[in-house]
């Protein structure tokens, strides 16, 4: 059993390391969301009004609002970045060395995927602690009871870039996952605004927003941010967290992949 | 007994055959050269045997272990150096090893008494501390093979280990391969240069997806030199 933990407490750890050494990583993960919440938000106050929608019990403004699409942006982009670094180490070699371990590829790969969402969840409660010094404020105990719902949406989207990085063959074609992925995953959904206002311009976009697993995993932290929990949104989350990461340890089985073929 | 052994190893990538029914087996401590140009399919080969890639027909047991039925069992017994460096350049030597301990179930004591002995038998112990982009090519080599050797494997794979090396480099990381199957591992050493292989090595060579040869070097090589004898039976078929 020990060899399990050990094995994991060492691919957190050097996760950490590696981020550590890619300073610009961790800043500019920062300064994405710091934008959007300080530009784009404040440009956009005047433009959009809110009603009161659950979990607010008042009006709230519209910086508020986006918080926690804010925090799934971080989790999102992380989950790709670590897709991304999924296809360099391929690309590099030290995958092999990950892969060739005696201990089972499906653990091996798990603690990949938890490294990576332990970092993301550092980055958000940097944000929030940024936030927080402009005077956005949650209730002070939905920053420990979001913990478990940042864990649950960063495990989700972790476990996507993984599948995704089984199938992205070369490091050039990430630019795909942007356009395909990131960005549709993004606006279709909740962040940026209730899924109410998106029906009242289309049913066919609300629709496809209600389905998104990514609405979901922010729908999950924002109750989770107000000390609520959101059981429809916690469900959805989990599934497609099980579907991903099926997929993904489809993708990466031994009898089906090409991983190493490459050198 | 047999160190490492492949019965009926095919794979194709699509349609183009990467090893079309290889067979072999290497016994436990011998030094086994698997010679083959470039193309011929050795890192396929390397692929299965670590289990990268499963192959849809065929077996192979390393020291004992069937790798398809009992895979934890067999990696676990193998030592691995590939050709690219798969070190981590930002971090140090001792990192690196832990690491890899890390990933063989080592952690506390016994992982620094193992990577102790693996950094000393290399020479690399006062090393340790330095990053591995610092490391020259064939210090970098010498801490992948510390760390191959670092769970005590019984058998040790090699892909072409001394690519982009010095001749000194060469020279003494192959004289130390050889050391290592006179230690009682298994030793299979990828390469495509004929002077890295010995007279009294066993060896096989593979050639568009075939093995083409397979016994000791002396016998395969006849009354020709090795280089000839590879050429002739490489080139023929060009």
């Amino acid at each position: 059993m020990s060899a399990y933990l050990t094995s994991m407490r060492a691919i957190v750890l050097r996760e950490a390391l590696r981020f550590i050494h890619q300073r610009e990583r961790f800043i500019a993960a920062l300064v994405r969301p710091l934008v959007w919440l300080l530009v784009f938000a404040a440009g956009f106050r005047a433009a959009l009004g809110l009603s009161i929608i659950p979990p607010y019990q008042t009006y709230i403004t519209y910086e508020t609002y986006i918080v926690p699409g804010l925090c799934g942006m971080i989790l999102l982009f992380n989950g790709m970045q670590s897709s991304l670094s999924l296809v360099y180490d391929r690309e590099m070699g030290s995958m092999k060395l990950l892969l060739t371990s005696p201990l089972p590829r499906g653990w091996l790969l798990f603690c990949r995927l938890v490294g990576s969402t332990a970092i993301s969840i550092l980055q958000v409660y940097a944000f929030l602690a940024i936030a927080a010094l402009f005077d956005i404020r949650m209730p002070a105990w939905g920053y420990v009871t979001a913990l478990p719902a940042l864990l649950v949406a960063g495990l989700m989207l972790g476990a996507l870039g993984l599948l995704l990085s089984s199938f992205i063959k070369q490091l050039e074609n990430f630019a795909g996952v942007m356009n395909f992925v990131i960005f549709p995953m993004f606006f279709l959904s909740s962040a940026l605004y209730p899924l109410w206002k998106m029906a009242e311009s289309s049913e066919l976009l609300h629709d496809i927003c209600a389905v998104n697993p990514f609405t979901h995993a922010v729908e999950l932290i924002r109750f989770a941010l107000y000390v609520e929990l959101n059981p429809g949104a916690l469900g959805w989350t989990l599934l497609a967290t099980a579907i991903f990461a099926v997929a993904a340890l489809v993708g990466y089985d031994p009898a089906r992949t090409r991983i190493g073929r490459r050198g | 007994m047999t160190g490492l052994e492949a019965t009926g190893l095919t794979y194709s990538y699509g349609a183009k055959k990467a090893l079309e029914d290889v067979s072999f087996s290497v016994s436990s401590g011998a030094f086994c050269a698997l010679l083959g140009p470039n193309g011929a399919g050795k890192s396929t080969l390397f692929n299965l045997l670590t289990r990268l890639f499963v192959a849809p027909e065929g077996r192979i047991i390393i020291a004992g272990h069937d790798l398809r039925t009992n895979p934890r069992a067999a990696l676990a017994e193998l030592g691995i150096v590939f050709q690219q460096t798969t070190l981590d350049l930002d971090l140090t030597v001792q990192q690196n090893l832990n690491y890899f301990a890390a990933l063989h179930g080592l952690s506390g004591r016994a992982a620094r008494a193992h990577i102790d002995a693996a950094l000393d038998q290399l020479d690399m112990r006062e090393r340790a501390g330095e990053k591995a982009r610092a490391l020259n090519g064939g210090h970098r080599r010498r801490s992948e093979i510390a760390r191959a050797l670092l769970h005590d494997p019984s058998v040790l794979l090699l892909d072409e280990p001394t690519v982009g090396l010095d001749a000194a480099a060469r020279a003494s990381i192959t004289d130390y391969a050889h050391t290592l199957a006179d230690q009682g591992k298994t030793v299979l050493w990828a390469t495509h240069l004929t002077d890295e292989v010995r007279p009294d090595d066993d060896l096989i060579v593979l050639h568009r997806a075939k093995v083409l040869a397979h016994g000791k070097a002396r016998d395969v090589a006849g009354d020709m030199s090795l280089k000839d004898r590879f050429l002739s039976m490489t080139g023929a078929e060009a």
